[in-house]
């Protein structure tokens, strides 16, 4: 803890590097607003890009300045949000939603909980604007029972806005229709996936289905549906206020804008950061983040929980976007960023993985119910010393079968922590299969 | 409460941002407790009491309480920002009951920065 001899020797937040080099757009209104007084967001401009888009805009036009904006999806996908909007819009039917994803639950994320918690009338204000986009009445937010308390302010949000005239009939006397309401997810990952989300909405047990229909043609109970994550939302009231060239004014060439990461680990400053996209692993672990805890050298960082990978001390210095990680052979996934010590055994950090995805296997596709089933068993035995010859090849060809062969998302994925830390620490499998134990973590 | 028209939107935030400053025959200070599930975790509900008891005692009217989400620095919470009339707000770390009750005696009623506990002063400026 810092201490200070006089008032003028306080450092400003701007002075303190953890914040110095941040830029806040999502979340520009932390600490400073009262969640649950719609008045404090109103008096920063909150609603100022409803109001725009639902007035002077037409949904033609809101498409463009998302689409312009460079907007891509903030779960992790990095679907561009604009075309997402223009798919549904251009789906003709009486009955579209609009819902947003507020599942997270990759281990170690909680941007999207913060948001909720702390800024939520910025999602609901989204979740408007989309919905003038694509010419929805009716939207859903799908929270797990975990966040109780984002799903308390998410409500008392809703009452304010409904209260306001800024959500419902005839909002802000402008004649567009809009109403939303809170649905409690009850714990499982796969429900984080599109179609399992809808399928859990619909009342069924959340289960994925194929794509195609994608839901912008097919989505909830068959209608056109949009779903964008939480943080996507909360990026759009700001984007239709300041515009599309505001919004793409940072980041780089295909991926526009700041991202939200929980960072976490080993490491100083633990909590919640906005950077542009394109800003480096080392600017994120050693200014924002103060350091590695007990100045232990960095090891690798994880980026994407169970559907990403590892990123070694060898590439610190790349630009963190949505090219660039996946290139590394992680993905940028919804922003859990857990940065790891030397003492940290890899062929553990992805038997942890593989163990939460076997156990967050819904079971309606073989790859993903068995094959996370055997290759968790080949890391639990190399784990404790018991690999064989072979076992490396043998994790790469699963790994392989399960990406191309698995229903929904969670499966294509859940190979990656593995084959990542092949990748770069296949000296650690090898060690654990030659040598007994390699250096394991605490 | 009263329904907004697409008019009255701007109206109405000119309004409120002006009942929202800290005035010299009204609220005098304002003290906001960070309260996102990371704050609470940390201990943020005790560090509200505290200083609801500690307001309680103290008689004064002029003091506002809020409570707002995680400000980013999950690590240092407890946070708490004291703002008082002509002054920067000063954030304060890892705060718990006995500190809120040290900081409320010396920064809102005797005037003086409780140094000690400080994390930094003024606001963030979003982008």
């Amino acid at each position: 803890m810092e201490e200070h001899d006089t008032v003028n020797g306080i450092p400003t937040m701007q002075e303190l590097p953890f914040f110095a080099r941040q830029k806040i757009r999502v979340l520009k209104n932390r600490g400073v607003i009262d969640p649950g007084r719609i008045e404090d967001y109103i008096a920063r401009d909150g609603y100022a890009g409803m109001v725009k888009a639902l007035t002077k805009m037409t949904p033609e036009e809101i498409i463009k300045e998302v689409t312009d904006s460079g907007l891509r999806g903030r779960g992790g996908a990095g679907f561009p949000t604009g075309a997402k909007w223009r798919f549904a819009s251009q789906s003709k039917n009486d009955v579209k939603y609009v819902i947003c994803n507020a599942d997270e639950g990759d281990p170690g994320a909680y941007m999207d909980r913060s948001v909720l918690e702390g800024d939520p009338q910025a999602v609901l204000e989204g979740m408007v604007i989309a919905a003038k986009a694509i010419g929805a009445h009716q939207g859903y937010i799908y929270c797990r029972a975990e966040y109780p308390l984002a799903i308390q302010q998410l409500n008392i949000a809703i009452d304010q806005a409904k209260g306001h005239g800024l959500i419902g009939q005839n909002i802000l006397d402008t004649g567009f229709d809009f109403d939303l309401e809170v649905y409690q997810g009850a714990g499982a990952f796969v429900c984080g996936e599109e179609t399992a989300l809808m399928t859990s909405i619909e009342g069924k047990r959340g289960m994925p289905r194929p794509r195609p229909p994608f839901p912008a043609v097919s989505g909830l109970w068959g209608k056109p549906s949009v779903l964008n994550n939480v943080e996507t939302l909360a990026s759009v009231p700001q984007i239709i206020l300041k515009g599309a060239a505001w919004y793409a004014s940072v980041g780089t060439e295909k991926s526009r804008g700041t991202k939200v990461f929980a960072l976490t680990g080993d490491i100083n400053n633990v909590g919640l950061v906005e950077v542009p996209m394109g800003t480096t692993l080392r600017t994120i672990v050693y200014d924002i983040g103060g350091g590695m805890r007990d100045n232990r050298p960095f090891k690798a960082a994880q980026l994407g929980g169970p559907s990403g990978g590892c990123i070694p001390a060898e590439h610190l210095d790349a630009p963190i976007d949505y090219e660039k990680v996946a290139e590394l052979g992680a993905i940028m996934g919804s922003g859990g960023l857990i940065i790891m010590n030397d003492e940290k055994n890899m062929v553990d950090v992805a038997k942890f993985f593989m163990e939460f995805c076997c156990d967050e296997s819904c079971g309606k596709c073989v790859p993903c119910r068995e094959g996370t089933k055997r290759m968790l068993e080949i890391l639990s035995n190399l784990a404790k010393s018991k690999g064989k010859p072979g076992d490396i090849e043998r994790l790469e060809e699963l790994a392989g079968m399960i990406k191309i062969t698995a229903l929904c998302g969670l499966g294509q994925t859940a190979p990656n922590p593995v084959l990542s830390t092949i990748r770069y620490f296949r000296k650690e499998y090898e060690e654990r299969i030659m040598r007994g134990k390699g250096p394991s973590g605490p | 409460m009263m329904k907004l028209t697409a008019e009255k939107l701007g109206q109405f935030k000119d309004q409120l941002l002006a009942g929202n400053a800290l005035r010299e025959d009204g609220s005098r200070v304002r003290i906001t407790v960070h309260m996102g599930t990371c704050g609470i975790a940390s201990g943020a509900k005790e560090v509200m009491d505290a200083l609801r008891e500690e307001i309680a005692a103290s008689a004064r009217k002029d003091i506002l309480v809020n409570t707002s989400g995680c400000m980013g620095l999950c690590s240092r919470e407890p946070l708490v920002t004291v703002e008082c009339i002509g002054q920067e707000p000063i954030k304060y770390q890892y705060m718990d009951a006995e500190k809120t009750k040290l900081v409320f005696r010396e920064h809102v009623l005797n005037g003086k920065v409780h140094l000690p506990f400080v994390l930094a002063r003024g606001t963030e400026i979003s982008d």
